[in-house]
């Protein structure tokens, strides 16, 4: 009786063998991807940090320079899911009303329980223009036109909502990251590949420079090189200006990657043997090195970029990044600098929360990509 | 060992020669020089600056020369009289502001290394013997969190709690009483007592590396044969651990102050600012505010200089250490 069952058992043992031995190389990888269980959960969330950055207008419920002033320094709307009596209702705020404390000069807000104001979905707000052509007003969310405003996360000292300052601020913060490490990794392949190509004096030199970009800190560099930007460029030139600079010393060590990673690859039993049995460069160079070689790669601009991110906010932070007007994460933070003003207003440290969000994403992704990037590894 | 030690000497010349050529490529990037700035000061003033006097002012300073002759002037007054210009915005010696902030920046930079391997050494050996037990996890949670969150905002959270609990409006390397004392023993023992919060705060980016390659190389080490030999032979589990496994794992972690002390540097300047702690970073980024860029730039060449040579010392405490690296070639 137990014999159809065993072979049942057997059966479904050989065809996952099967499986495993016919899957293909990008198969093998997600499948390993899939075990990183921290991986698979920052895939999603930087999705949609990133779907965040590129919806900006319509995510933030209010423009980044939209003032309130009755609402300055606010700290972050409740949200009541119970009305004034005690009634279960749908989530929604209240209006709030105060103003300068005489005797502390400190803001103190009271709500006003009056009116319910419900938080709605795709509500009209401010007019804006997506991407800067398509003219909309709908918001995802928020407590519609004229009303009392929803400030998840606070206001600021000119009564901007932080909240949507942070989600237009992504669009900055979290393209820097990606846009350096593409020029890095463009700036590494270019020079990595000349240095293994002429050898010679020109390979030791890049290598002496290799060596020193590495080991030398980056901060200051970067500092020095960001205080030598012109003052009274426009946003869009610091950005750019940033982000080249940030490439420009932080190339080295993709590019010391993608040298050893080359060169050890050149050196693989399989390669030679590929040789040996009559495969032309070109076969072997896109069969045999490139899907391997590009693995790595992947991993190692996924572990670049958080580098990056944080180089830029630190810059914007002390001063010497992006500037008022331009709205990224580093720049939110300066409103933080002031200790007395982080003490009585604790919600102005809440971008931060994005950036150690994102790096720690960045990094959890980059820990399940090495680990799937070799899928034959143990 | 001492011609492993020569080459290593010989290799750093280079380095420090394109590092100076960096620092003086910053000097020049801004619009103007020293002297424009000079004169500027000067007829803001009220003195109205004859063409001849500047005429002779660039002499005098040799800025009338070709960019590499300059460069060759500016390299021989350092290496040869320490003369690294003068701070336009202090109206003072570079080196005299150097030598106030230096020594500093090297103490904080020191104790952080300390701190990092005596804090990730142990939880590295912890981890690797508890594999995937709650400490397993707890330590690598913790040190992603490490790794994710900015030194300069743990510096803003450590102030905000000092303000908000201990009613402290900064924290500062010294009491009030000793910041313009002379140096005593009460002075470095209050130092001691106000250092470690800064260090802890850079050293956290730092630390959790270290417990990862920590953890890693160990659990290598402790699937090899020698370590079965070892037990079987009924040596008790803290000697065999301590005496074979652990030397060799802590190989990798010495060599890796390389690039633990870029970081380490880069880490003090952003958390100095923010907590206002007198060592360089305060002082680079006024001077950059302020383009006193004789002054930033002595900064940034004496912070590379130290971080290489710091490296080349971990090199060669790593070849007394291990003396397989002395048969090795350099090139890795």
């Amino acid at each position: 009786m137990t014999e159809p069952v065993a072979t049942a058992v057997q059966e479904a043992d050989v065809r996952a063998e099967e499986r495993y031995y016919f899957a293909s190389q990008t198969t093998l990888i997600w499948w390993r991807f899939r075990q990183h269980r921290l991986a698979t959960i920052a895939g999603p969330i930087l999705l949609i940090l990133y779907l965040f950055a590129m919806f900006c207008e319509f995510v933030a419920p209010y423009g980044p320079m939209e003032e309130y002033p009755d609402l300055l320094q606010a700290p972050p709307s409740r949200i009541h899911v119970r009305d004034a009596e005690g009634r279960w209702s749908r989530p929604h705020v209240y209006a709030r009303e105060g103003g300068r404390n005489r005797e502390t000069f400190l803001m103190e807000y009271q709500e006003i329980t009056d009116t319910r104001y419900p938080i709605l979905l795709f509500p009209k707000g401010s007019t804006y223009k997506l991407w800067g052509a398509l003219p909309m007003e709908r918001h995802l969310f928020g407590t519609g036109q004229g009303n009392p405003p929803v400030f998840l996360f606070g206001s600021d000292r000119f009564g901007q909502d932080v909240f949507s300052r942070v989600v237009y601020g992504s669009r900055i913060s979290l393209t820097i990251g990606l846009l350096g490490v593409l020029l890095s990794f463009v700036l590494g392949l270019a020079i990595g590949g000349v240095s293994g190509y002429l050898g010679g004096y020109v390979d030791e030199a890049i290598q002496r420079i290799i060596d020193l970009l590495i080991s030398i800190p980056h901060i200051p560099l970067w500092m020095a090189l960001a205080a030598a930007l012109p003052r009274d460029w426009t946003t869009i030139q610091t950005y750019f200006a940033i982000t080249l600079l940030l490439s420009i010393v932080g190339w080295a060590g993709l590019a010391r990657v993608v040298r050893s990673k080359l060169l050890a690859l050149r050196e693989e039993d399989f390669t030679v043997a590929a040789l040996v049995a009559g495969a032309s460069q070109w076969r072997i160079v896109s069969r045999h090195l490139l899907p391997l070689f590009l693995s790595y790669i992947v991993v190692s601009i996924t572990l670049a970029i958080p580098g990056m991110i944080l180089g830029e906010t630190a810059l914007s932070f002390i001063g010497l990044g992006l500037q008022p007007p331009a709205v990224s994460w580093g720049v939110l933070l300066q409103d933080a600098q002031q200790i007395v003003s982080v003490a009585h207003h604790p919600w102005l440290l809440l971008p931060g929360l994005f950036v150690v969000l994102t790096v720690l994403m960045f990094n959890f992704l980059g820990d399940g990509l090495r680990d799937a990037a070799d899928p034959y590894a143990q | 060992m001492l011609v492993y030690i020569l080459r290593r000497i010989l290799i750093l010349i280079p380095l420090v020669f394109i590092i100076s050529i960096i620092t003086f490529a910053i000097i020049q990037l801004p619009p103007g020089d020293y002297l424009t700035l000079y004169i500027m000061q000067l007829e803001s003033a009220g003195t109205t600056v004859a063409e001849e006097e500047i005429e002779q002012l660039k002499r005098l300073f040799g800025l009338d020369k070709p960019m590499h002759v300059q460069y060759m002037i500016w390299l021989r007054r350092i290496v040869v009289y320490r003369d690294f210009g003068v701070s336009f915005q202090y109206q003072r010696p570079v080196s005299e502001l150097l030598a106030e902030r230096v020594p500093l920046t090297i103490a904080v930079s020191v104790a952080t290394t300390v701190f990092i391997w005596v804090v990730a050494v142990p939880i590295g050996i912890l981890s690797a013997t508890h594999q995937y037990s709650w400490l397993d996890y707890f330590w690598t949670f913790v040190g992603f969190l490490g790794l994710s969150i900015p030194s300069f905002l743990l510096a803003l959270i450590a102030i905000w709690i000092a303000f908000k609990q201990f009613n402290m409006s900064a924290i500062g390397l010294f009491s009030p009483e000793y910041i313009d004392a002379a140096w005593s023993v009460g002075k470095v023992l209050d130092l001691l007592m106000h250092l470690w919060i800064p260090v802890i705060i850079i050293g956290m980016t730092g630390t959790a590396s270290i417990i990862r390659t920590m953890r890693g190389t160990l659990l290598d080490e402790l699937k090899r044969q020698y370590v079965v030999t070892a037990r079987s032979k009924g040596l008790t589990e803290v000697r065999l651990l301590m005496k074979y496994p652990v030397r060799t794992a802590i190989n990798p972690i010495i060599s890796t102050i390389g690039w633990l002390l870029p970081g380490i540097i880069s880490g003090e300047i952003l958390v100095s600012v923010v907590m206002n702690i007198p060592t360089t970073g305060p002082l680079l980024l006024t001077a950059l505010l302020n383009q006193d860029m004789y002054l930033a730039g002595s900064v940034v060449l004496i912070l590379s200089c130290l971080t290489v040579i710091g490296t080349l010392l971990s090199d060669i405490l790593l070849t007394w250490l291990d003396p397989r690296i002395r048969y090795e070639s350099l090139t890795p």
